[in-house]
This record gives structure tokens, C-alpha cells and sequence, in this order.
């Protein structure tokens, strides 16, 4: 399967700020992939770059076989955006604006976007500067979806949606995904991020800081155990892997790398469990694990 | 008190904002006064020479009709008599500036909403903003004052020319405050106020030029009923007071009656689906209104320009002393060739910061992110400029054009000759390529240095301020020839030399494209 997006080694500054400081990310073909970092950690950028909308100081960016920068025009004909801060002509309408997209994307399919006007609860008459910060992010969701992009390109595109628009989005992503096209989906909403992601990258202060499948990720984290034991193991807190131990009687707490949790369960067995609960990593400490070393 | 509580700190913030813009203005304008004081002083050093130049005023509508009516035969009058009105407007442009800014603009991009969730009042913000205005103009009044009498000119008429200014800079201060109330739109505001200074000093001119009644009716005349270095009458200042005092009061109570962020005139609904297509198609929408405005607005000067132009012929042929002085001025042609071509020079001025408007609208565009969301279709840079420079640069010929049409059409109903029509047409053309330069410059400003690209406006002024008094301090030629409105041909009455204008429009041609140039290469900065 081909790489859609291939960054490597991407450097951009802005004056004395690094604001990428060799940046990897790879998207494959098909996939809908999780963009994630701490605000300032530079996505947006990284973004901005791949529209060859600035032009990067260092290291490679390849999109859809072509260079953001030089093949700008060529590569904007088979993708769609939707930035961050949806900012709109104060007297043009809503639905001025969509066609003015679709016309500059060399069309749109009429019948998707009068379907999709509806699922997102959209009136196309009002002026831009009537719209709520969600609904010109709707606008903009409207123009991308009815395109007939391969690659859709989405910079926190739900932060000003409510939880029922939230949902229309998300199965309007799960029906790109089915036919076809790429997504690439810069998001702070992690349970966005749990259901439509098949791989994500998390970035912070311009580099890279993990790359896989969401799976995968989890298992670089911690499970958190609570057994009740008929007596407690020697030495329990030096064996690999083994953090934050609590010792309350017969009852022992602790958090435990994920790789490493034989050992330590069967150093349970072996002094006889009662009870035992064992909760997986949930994606927020994963996420805040990495922001947090952002500090 | 709670309605103002915050006044202070939101003042010292907007102060801050305006630590290039508003000290540039000041600096601006005071100059503009001493270097005229100065340089009449040197040229008409005894009351013979007033005397002549005096003369060659009051017998010419056209001039009384541009700079108002010559109250006294002194230096202090001449003074005053220059830079009353027009210098006048130039207070009342900068108020309307400085006072939208701090009150509409920052409304209508959100500013004032996370300002005015905390701690202030309901009329802080509004405060705040007059009170920059008024700022300015006691400020300005003050360092008029000071440079008036350090010339050496009469310390109660510098007071009362000062006064005058400061009272212009109030008024409008206080219509751009009400105007700011009517619409979401902050150029819409702009602009209704920017039309009362236009109304106000199309009032005047009428005015002096005829029926003196007018005059009274605009707050620009009133800085020459005010009679500085003439008599001053100083009650006339409370014309100008009370305006102030009364458009105050409106824009409060409209305030007080609206909610943030809306206007008075009610936003309407747009079509459900959109006819603009393409880079080309959205310049076109977003330009079309301002090219509108600008060629109605000159249509109308053109005319005004035609009709008080015969009764510049008029005036001077019962003294014939005066018609000679004229035509040893103006060169060889009649008297109204040389009040003209004096017109048609200052429309020439007036059209560029039609061309630095609508070429800084790239600018615009920029740092309101649409361009993030236009340039990341299959749009391209060049495409995308040029959509809206073919409105700046055919905008100013369409602009010049009507200008020039109607006053030849007023003209040719009066001479009789229909070949003014033409002639005058073309006259007003002759200022395209000057005007063009200038539009080029704010291309070029906004494709290398984007972050600067106002400063255009600034070029715009220094070449304007270059013309207007270069002559009166005699500046080398080298310096006045940095501006290209020194190689626009004094039209009509000289010959028409093409060479001049061709070279000017090809600077013009070359800056621009060095600026498309530059912005294809470089970073979008909003």
C-alpha cells in the first residue's frame, strides 16, 4: 500500500521558534489516521506545510506522490481541507461559500450536498458572520464531504461541533473510509480519535513521539491491577515493569507496563488470589503520559 | 459609575495598539502645518507679494472652492486659508480611522466579546474608542498651536486655527462613534462616516464657491467661519461642540439599545446556493461594491469640478491683472486649464488610495485566513492576485474615466464645445499610471514584507505631502522626482507627453510583478 502522506526529518521556524524540529508521519492509502499533540506542539503547521501553504526548511514531505510546495495546484485537485479556525466572507452565505469551494475543487455532487446540509442541520442562507464557530465549521465540512476528494485533510474539525453534529461527523468519516479516501484528522477528542482511527501519531514540540495503531500504543502503557491475596509477595515493587505500589493488608494496588504483566500475575497465583480486578490503559492516560513529558 | 469601569485599562490597551498609527498621524499632520507656514513664509515675505497671490485667490472659484474662502490678506491667513478645510479633512479621516478601529473592527472580529466578558462596563468600550479620537485631536490641536506661534504667527489666531482642527477631529470623532452603531460591517462604518467627511467638505466647497450659507451647514466650514488670524469669533466653536456633544449622545443611546456584536440596519439572508465561481468570480464579489462607491463618488466630484470651473473663466475675466498672473502661474493656457489641471492633480491622489485600498484587500484577505482556505484548492497564488488586481488597476481607469466624462459632459454643456468630452476624459486618464505606481507599491510591500504592508498608506501620504509642499520648500528636484506623481504633465494646458506616463506605467507593471513574484515564493502570514 502506497503512503499518501510521507514526512520526514520536517524542520520549519519562525523566526527563533523551532515550531517543527523533525517531524515523521506517514499515512497509508485507505486509512483514517490520528493526528494528535499538545496545543503549540506544531500540527497545525505540519498541515500547513503539506498544503504548500508555507514552505518547510529541512527534511522531506511527499503527498500523494507529489511535492506539497511544487506541485501545490496539481495535488489541491484530489484533496479536501478543513482548517482549524473556520473563518468566513462576512457577506457571502453559507451556501455561496460551499459552491464557491466546490467550484474551486472543480465541483461537487449536488445530491451530497443537500443530503449533507440536512445531517449537520445547516442553513445555507445565512451571511458568514451570523454563523456560530460551529456552524462555519459545518460550512466547511459540507464543501469537503461533498467533494469527490481522495484525501481529506481535517484540522480539529469538531472542536466547536455539539455531541449530536459530533456523531453525523463521525459516521460521515466512517462512509469516506468506506469508499475509499484517506483521511488525515488532527483531533483533541479522544473518543473521536477511539472510534475512527485506525493509526495515530502524537507529536510534541515538532517531533514525533509515537507512531502504530492504537492497539499497538496501548500496549507500550500501563494496566492497573487490584488483587486481594492470601498473603503478600516479597519484593513485589522491584520486579520490572511495577509502579505506583500499594500494600493495604492482604490487598495489593498497583500499575504495571503492559509487556510486563506475567510476572507479576504469576507472582499472585502463587500466593493464592481471592479477587482480582484488572483495568486496560484508557487512551487519556496514554495521551496524557505523552503531553505531560511535553511539560 | 459601572458602565465606564474599565475605561482606563481598555484606553491604555487601544493606546498600545496605535503606538505606530496614531504617533505616524500626528507627526504627519504637524508637519503638514509647519512646512506650509514655513514655506509661505519664505515665499510671500512682503504684504505686496500676499497682496498678488491674494488676489489671484479671491478671484478664482475654483481655488476658494477647494481650500475655502481667504479671510485675511496676512501670513496667518494664508495659512489658515490652505490648510483649514482640506488639512481639516485630514483630521476628520484620521478620527473616523481611529475611532472604528477601536470600536466596530474590534466587534466585528470578536475581540471586544472576550474584552467584554470581564469586569467592564456597557459603555467602556465605546468610551474608550471616542476618547482615542478626541485624544488625538486635542493632542493635535495642541502641537499645531505650538508650531503655529514657534513660525511666528499671532498666538490667538495659531489658538483658534488649533481650536478648528481639534473641533473637526470631535465631530467626526463622534460620527464615526454613531456610524459604528448601524452596521456588523466595519468597512460598511467606515465608510458611512468617510462619506460624511466627503459630504461635509462637498457642503463647503459648494459653499464658498457660491451660496455661503452652505458653509455653515458643514463641520469643515465652520474652521473657516472661525476666522483665525482674521478676527477670530471664537463662538464659533460651539456649532462644532454641540455637534460633537449631540452625535455622542446618539451613539450611546444606539449602544445602549443593540446587542453586542449586532447592528441597527438588520443583517439579510443570502441564497441558498451560490452563483460566485472561481478566484476570479469571489474578487469580483468582494471588489465590486468599493469600485461602485468610488466611481459614483467621482462621477459626482467630476461634475462639481466641471461647473465651478466656468465660474473660475468668469470671475477672472472682469480683472484682467488677475487672468495674467494666472496664466504666468498655469502656463499658457486659459484660467480654467490651470484650475484643471490643478483638480485633476489631486483626483490623481485621491484615486491611488482607491488602488491601495482595493490592492491591500490581498492583505486582508490574508490575515483573515480565507486565503488558508481558498489556496488550499487548486487555486493558484497568480490567479488568485491577479482576480483582484484587475479591480484596482481597471477599477482606477473606470474610476478616472467616469470622473472625467462628467466633467467634461458639464463642461461641454456650458462651452458648447462636445470635444471637451473627450479632451477631459482624457486628462483624467493621464492620472492612471501615477495612480498605478502607487497601487504597484502596495503589491510590492504586500509580496516581500506582508507583515508591512500598510505602509503603503504611508508611501501613499509621503508622495501626496512630497507634491503638496515640495514646491513651497523648494526641495531638489532629485527628491520630488521620487514621487511619480511629479511626471504626471500638468493636463490640460501643457502639451501631452506620452514618454512620462509610458515609463510610469511600466514602473508600475514592474513592481507589481516583483510582487506576485515575491508572494508565490513565500509563507502565508496571517
Amino acid at each position: 500500500m502506497n503512503d499518501v502522506i510521507e514526512v520526514a526529518g520536517l524542520v520549519k521556524s519562525f523566526g527563533r521558534t523551532r515550531a517543527l524540529d523533525g517531524l515523521d508521519l506517514g499515512v497509508r492509502s485507505g486509512e483514517v489516521h490520528g493526528f494528535l499533540g499538545p496545543n503549540g506542539s506544531g500540527k497545525s503547521t505540519t498541515i500547513r506545510a503539506l498544503l504548500g501553504l508555507i514552505r518547510a526548511d529541512g527534511g522531506t514531505a511527499r503527498l500523494l506522490g507529489g511535492d506539497p510546495w511544487a506541485d501545490a495546484t496539481r495535488l489541491h485537485r484530489r484533496l479536501a481541507y478543513v482548517p482549524g479556525d473556520v473563518t468566513l466572507w462576512p457577506n457571502l452565505s453559507g451556501g455561496e461559500v460551499i459552491d464557491l469551494l466546490g467550484s474551486l475543487r472543480g465541483g461537487l455532487d449536488p445530491k451530497r450536498r443537500a443530503d449533507l446540509l440536512e445531517r449537520f442541520e445547516l442553513d445555507p442562507k445565512k451571511k458568514g458572520r451570523a454563523y456560530s464557530k460551529g456552524n462555519r465549521q459545518k460550512v466547511a465540512l459540507v464543501a469537503a464531504f461533498a467533494s469527490d476528494a481522495e484525501l481529506l485533510i481535517l484540522d480539529e474539525p469538531t472542536s466547536g461541533l455539539d455531541p449530536l453534529m459530533e456523531e453525523s461527523f463521525q459516521e460521515c468519516v466512517r462512509e469516506e473510509k468506506r469508499a475509499g479516501r484517506t483521511v488525515l484528522l488532527s483531533s483533541h477528542i479522544l473518543s473521536e480519535v477511539e472510534a475512527l482511527c485506525d493509526r495515530v501519531t502524537i507529536i510534541r514540540k515538532g517531533r514525533t513521539v509515537e507512531t502504530g495503531t492504537l492497539a499497538g500504543l496501548r500496549h507500550l502503557t500501563r494496566t492497573s491491577l487490584q488483587a486481594d491475596l492470601d498473603s503478600v509477595p516479597e519484593g513485589l515493587g522491584d520486579l520490572p515493569g511495577v509502579h505506583d505500589l500499594v500494600v493495604e493488608g492482604t490487598r495489593v494496588r498497583c500499575e504495571v507496563d503492559s509487556a510486563r504483566l506475567e510476572p507479576v500475575l504469576r507472582a499472585f497465583v502463587e500466593h493464592g488470589v481471592l479477587g482480582l480486578t484488572s483495568r486496560p490503559p484508557t487512551l487519556e492516560q496514554l495521551f496524557l503520559r505523552h503531553y505531560e513529558e511535553a511539560r | 459609575m459601572s458602565a465606564y469601569a474599565g475605561t482606563g485599562t481598555l484606553l491604555r490597551l487601544w493606546l498600545r495598539r496605535d503606538r505606530i498609527m496614531l504617533p505616524f498621524w500626528l507627526y504627519a499632520l504637524t508637519g503638514y502645518v509647519a512646512s506650509t507656514a514655513l514655506g509661505f513664509r519664505s515665499l510671500y515675505d512682503t504684504p505686496a507679494s500676499i497682496h498678488d497671490f491674494a488676489s489671484g485667490i479671491t478671484s478664482n472659484g475654483a481655488m476658494l472652492a477647494f481650500y475655502g474662502e481667504l479671510r485675511a490678506e496676512t501670513l496667518g491667513g494664508l495659512v489658515s486659508w490652505r490648510l483649514g478645510s482640506t488639512g481639516g479633512a485630514m483630521v476628520a479621516v484620521m478620527a473616523v480611522f481611529l475611532v472604528i478601529r477601536h470600536t466596530r473592527a474590534e466587534e466585528e472580529t470578536g475581540r471586544l466579546e472576550l474584552v467584554g466578558s470581564t469586569a467592564i462596563g456597557r459603555r467602556t468600550a465605546l468610551t474608550a474608542g471616542l476618547l482615542v479620537g478626541v485624544g488625538a485631536a486635542v493632542t493635535l490641536g495642541v502641537l499645531a498651536s505650538i508650531v503655529l506661534i514657534a513660525c511666528g504667527l499671532p498666538v490667538a489666531g495659531s489658538l483658534a486655527f488649533a481650536a478648528g482642527w481639534t473641533a473637526v477631529g470631535l465631530v467626526f470623532s463622534a460620527v464615526a462613534a454613531a456610524a459604528a452603531q448601524f452596521t456588523e460591517n466595519t468597512r460598511t462604518a467606515r465608510g458611512l462616516a468617510l462619506a460624511a467627511v466627503g459630504a461635509s467638505f462637498a457642503l463647503r466647497a459648494v459653499g464658498d464657491a457660491g451660496p455661503g450659507a452652505l458653509s455653515w451647514l458643514s463641520p469643515l466650514g465652520w474652521t473657516g467661519e472661525l476666522a483665525a488670524y482674521a478676527g477670530e469669533r471664537w463662538w464659533v466653536l460651539f456649532l462644532p461642540l454641540a455637534a460633537t456633544a449631540a452625535l455622542t449622545a446618539a451613539a450611546y443611546g444606539l449602544a445602549d439599545r443593540r446587542d453586542l456584536g449586532a447592528g441597527l440596519l438588520p443583517t439579510r439572508l443570502g441564497p441558498a446556493t451560490g452563483t460566485v465561481r472561481g478566484v476570479f468570480g469571489l474578487a469580483a464579489r468582494l471588489q465590486r461594491g468599493t469600485l461602485l462607491a468610488w466611481t459614483a463618488g467621482f462621477a459626482l466630484y467630476g461634475a462639481a469640478i466641471g461647473g465651478i470651473a466656468e465660474g473660475a473663466d468668469d470671475l477672472v475675466r472682469d480683472s484682467g491683472g488677475t487672468r495674467e498672473i494666472l496664466e504666468r502661474i498655469g502656463g499658457s493656457g486659459a484660467v480654467t486649464d490651470t484650475f484643471l489641471s490643478a483638480m485633476f492633480g489631486i483626483i490623481g491622489l485621491l484615486v491611488s488610495a482607491y488602488g491601495v485600498q482595493t490592492a491591500l484587500r490581498l492583505r486582508g484577505e490574508e490575515t483573515d485566513t480565507h486565503l488558508e482556505l481558498l489556496l488550499a484548492t487548486p487555486a493558484r497564488r497568480p490567479s488568485w492576485t491577479l482576480g483582484h488586481l484587475v479591480w484596482t488597476f481597471g477599477g482606477i481607469v473606470v474610476v478616472l474615466a467616469a470622473c472625467g466624462l462628467a466633467a467634461g459632459t458639464v463642461r461641454a454643456a456650458s462651452t458648447g464645445a462636445s470635444s471637451d468630452i473627450a479632451r477631459l476624459t482624457g486628462v483624467a486618464l493621464a492620472q492612471a499610471p501615477a495612480a498605478w505606481t502607487v497601487a504597484g507599491a502596495a503589491v510590492l510591500l504586500f509580496g516581500l514584507v506582508p507583515r508591512a504592508s500598510q505602509a503603503a498608506w504611508g508611501v501613499l501620504a509621503a508622495f501626496g505631502l512630497l507634491g503638496q509642499f515640495g514646491p513651497l520648500l523648494e526641495l531638489p528636484q532629485p527628491v520630488m522626482d521620487l514621487s511619480p506623481f511629479t511626471h504626471t504633465p500638468h493636463l490640460p494646458g501643457a502639451d501631452a507627453p506620452l514618454v512620462p506616463l509610458v515609463w510610469l506605467a511600466l514602473t508600475a507593471l514592474v513592481v507589481t510583478v516583483a510582487g506576485i513574484a515575491g508572494f508565490t515564493r513565500r509563507d502565508l502570514m496571517s
